[in-house]
């Protein structure tokens, strides 16, 4: 069967169709689609002042670029420890949460409304990334040392995390009085792009050199696709798990980073909220299986756009932020049906029922 | 020789009980410990009935839970679904003509057994991971709560009020308030749902074809595939259990606090989750104890009120006291689980 539509249209078709970017690209065309219809000005990239006085550029595409970069900078992470360990991370939102804390910490040093900033951006942000590394390495223990399952593990910290860093601030919110770290989440004077855009290209740069040059990338796989065969290859299966979760720490560290600073101070129970199922949901709807193996960074990132794509989309339809929800449920619903094997067995037996003729006519 | 003895009965029970035991003993320990260190409100039967009254629909949800999780699954649509059961029920009682509270139970019913439904052909038709499609359905019921009603309201009808403040007396076990009258011990009907709901589904799960398909499935579907079980159906219908237990659980929490708000139940599936954990379910499937689900329930929201009474009432001493017991049970499992495997072998 596959050797005879091999060639042929219908061939070249199924080969695409079950590429693994194949999914994301079409729900991004999709998306686009329905928006160039509805409203094609979504497109206009149009100059404006902001509030600081500088020329920026303005529009949903840089709105789509400007709030995916937290999340595909998560989904670098959660890809890493899905392929690894088998389970998601659910505790990002709440690692968010404690890292930012900390660099509001040691940014205002204990005051919460300080004139100065206490200590450079670059402490703070040092501090930030151990301490989301460590929180990183306490869920890795438990995972790879303890055997106990990532979804239930990283519960303790998606349980407590919110309320340690409300504990490290003595639950006050301080303000950053520097507008130099809003640079991170907003705009850096005399550029007309926003800075997340760059801080985002610069880890997708880090993590693709990291997957090239080294073997991370292949161990990961080796460990996610049979753990006991890749200990017999002398791969320490426990090390690599470990690392993945201090890798998403660290991914953590630059979303807590930008979020922090988008608005210069925090929330603790806002910031960052439900972070962590659109996380999932861009390593899913990537393609990448989340009962771990085989992996595509490339597809996660995609697929972390595609997600804030449709959240603008939305938004733009003036859907209510509460109710955004419910409209992503069915979008991510039929995406996963469609990308499912299953789904695409049942479809193409009905296909053929439809038209018996079809394969003799090929 | 001790050494021994103590690793002979880790032999003879099987991964349920030892993690039921555990549990249980924790608990007791915990009750106790909280009774002689705090006094006070816990030495009183009230205080242990308050928890039972509060935590009704808690232990339902967390029943459920436990079904899917020892076959295999998860579920994380629950709180989900009880928050759209209770904006749905208060509208139909505040805002239409003539409600009936048999209607509104249906209702009820009706919405978890859709999900379930639509759940279960998702993750048993079309072999969809069960984490992906209970995100999908948490949104869609957190979102749908919201388009049904925004503004959080409470329920005035008559009936549905009497209902909610019926009290069920517990004999012998009232106590004396500070004028001398005796005050009688009660619990709320939710607690009687629950309290059947649990031990039919002990039944359902030691005793009957149904109840060991569930935990054949989940301990390992190859097996039990070529056992004969019919593993679709069995994952379909665990889920169906578990959507329609929300419903139900959904209805039991709107009877208990008498209001629709989309910030009800919010993070209710974790501490499900967390519940069956702590009850011994193992995330993987296949072990796993309705009776250990009901501690794990009373455990969690015992650290709660120990951790109110204590005075330690700045928010976020609560979160971070359950973290830690869960970190803790999730450890001993893990050791003994470890110890176990080592007792065997050697």
């Amino acid at each position: 069967m596959s050797k005879q539509s091999k060639g042929n249209i219908l061939g070249a078709f199924k080969a695409i169709a079950s590429h693994q970017l194949f999914i994301p690209i079409l729900a991004l065309v999709l998306l686009a689609v329905v928006n160039l219809i509805v409203d094609p000005s979504f497109f206009e990239i149009k100059d404006v002042t902001n509030n600081a006085g500088y020329m920026v550029k303005s529009g949903a595409l840089i709105t789509i670029l400007d709030y995916g970069s937290e999340l595909a900078i998560l989904a670098i992470g959660m890809t890493l420890v899905t392929a690894a360990s088998g389970g998601q991370d659910i505790s990002v939102g709440a690692t968010i949460a404690i890292a930012g804390s900390a660099m509001l910490r040691v940014l205002c040093g204990g005051n919460s409304r300080p004139d100065t900033i206490q200590a450079p951006i670059i402490v703070a942000f040092l501090v930030a990334c151990i301490v989301g590394m460590l929180c990183g390495a306490f869920n890795g223990m438990l995972v790879s040392i303890f055997k106990i399952q990532p979804m239930i593990a990283t519960l303790i910290l998606f349980t407590a995390g919110r309320s340690i860093a409300a504990w490290i601030n003595n639950n006050e919110l301080p303000i950053v009085p520097d507008p130099k770290f809003a640079y991170f989440g907003g705009f850096i004077p005399g550029i007309p792009i926003p800075t997340t855009v760059f801080i985002a290209a610069i880890c997708i740069i880090i993590i693709a050199l990291v997957l090239k040059f080294t073997n991370l990338g292949l161990y990961t796989q080796a460990v996610g696709i049979n753990e006991s065969s890749s200990r017999l290859n002398g791969i320490n299966p426990t090390f690599i798990k470990f690392l993945s979760f201090v890798i998403l720490g660290l991914c953590v560290a630059v979303a807590a980073l930008i979020k922090v600073s988008r608005l210069s101070t925090i929330n603790y129970s806002v910031i960052a909220k439900d972070i962590e199922m659109d996380a999932i949901l861009a390593v899913a709807l990537g393609g990448n299986a989340l009962s771990g193996g085989k992996f595509n960074i490339w597809a996660s990132i995609l697929g972390a756009y595609v997600i804030q794509f449709l959240t603008t989309t939305l938004y733009k339809f003036n859907v209510p932020s509460d109710a955004l929800a419910a409209y992503k449920a069915v979008v991510v619903i039929i995406l996963v049906v469609f990308s499912a094997p299953k789904a695409r067995e049942y479809m193409e037996m009905f296909v053929k029922k439809l038209n018996p003729g079809r394969k003799e006519a090929a | 020789m001790k050494e021994k003895n103590k690793f002979n009965i880790f032999e003879k029970m099987n991964d349920t009980n030892l993690l039921l035991t555990i549990t249980i003993v924790i608990f007791f320990l915990m009750y106790i410990g909280a009774v002689l260190f705090q006094g006070g409100g816990f030495s009183k039967p009230q205080m242990f009935f308050n928890i039972l009254n509060a935590n009704a629909a808690l232990i339902i949800t967390a029943c459920g839970m436990s079904i899917v999780m020892i076959s295999g699954g998860i579920d994380i649509s629950v709180g989900g679904v009880v928050a759209l059961v209770s904006m749905c029920c208060a509208v139909y009682l505040d805002k239409t003509n003539s409600p009936n509270i048999l209607v509104s139970m249906l209702i009820a019913v009706g919405i978890g057994l859709l999900y379930g439904l639509v759940q279960g052909f998702l993750v048993a038709v079309l072999d969809i991971q069960p984490f992906i499609v209970s995100l999908a359905g948490m949104f869609f019921a957190r979102g749908m709560t919201t388009i049904v009603n925004t503004a959080p309201f409470n329920v005035e009808n008559q009936a549905f009020v009497a209902l909610k403040d019926t009290r069920v007396n517990v004999p012998f076990l009232g106590s004396y308030n500070k004028k001398g009258i005796y005050v009688p011990a009660y619990i709320e009907i939710g607690v009687i749902v629950a309290l059947l709901i649990v031990i039919l589904l002990f039944v359902v799960l030691k005793w009957t074809k149904l109840g060991r398909s569930f935990y054949a499935v989940g301990g390992n579907r190859q097996s039990a595939l070529m056992m004969g079980i019919n593993v679709r159906r069995t994952k379909f219908l665990s889920h169906l259990i578990c959507s329609t237990l929300a419903g139900i659980g959904g209805y039991v929490y709107f009877l208990h606090v008498g209001s629709g708000s989309a910030s009800h139940a919010m993070g209710m599936e974790m501490n499900a989750i967390a519940s069956s954990i702590i009850g011994g379910t193992l995330l993987t499937g296949g072990v796993g104890n309705i009776i250990g689900t009901f501690f794990g329930v009373l455990s969690l929201s015992t650290i709660q009120n120990i951790v109110a009474s204590a005075g330690l009432d700045e928010a976020w001493w609560t979160g971070i006291t359950i973290a830690a017991m869960l970190c803790i049970f999730l450890l001993i499992q893990s050791v003994v689980m470890a110890q176990k495997k080592k007792a065997i072998k050697t």
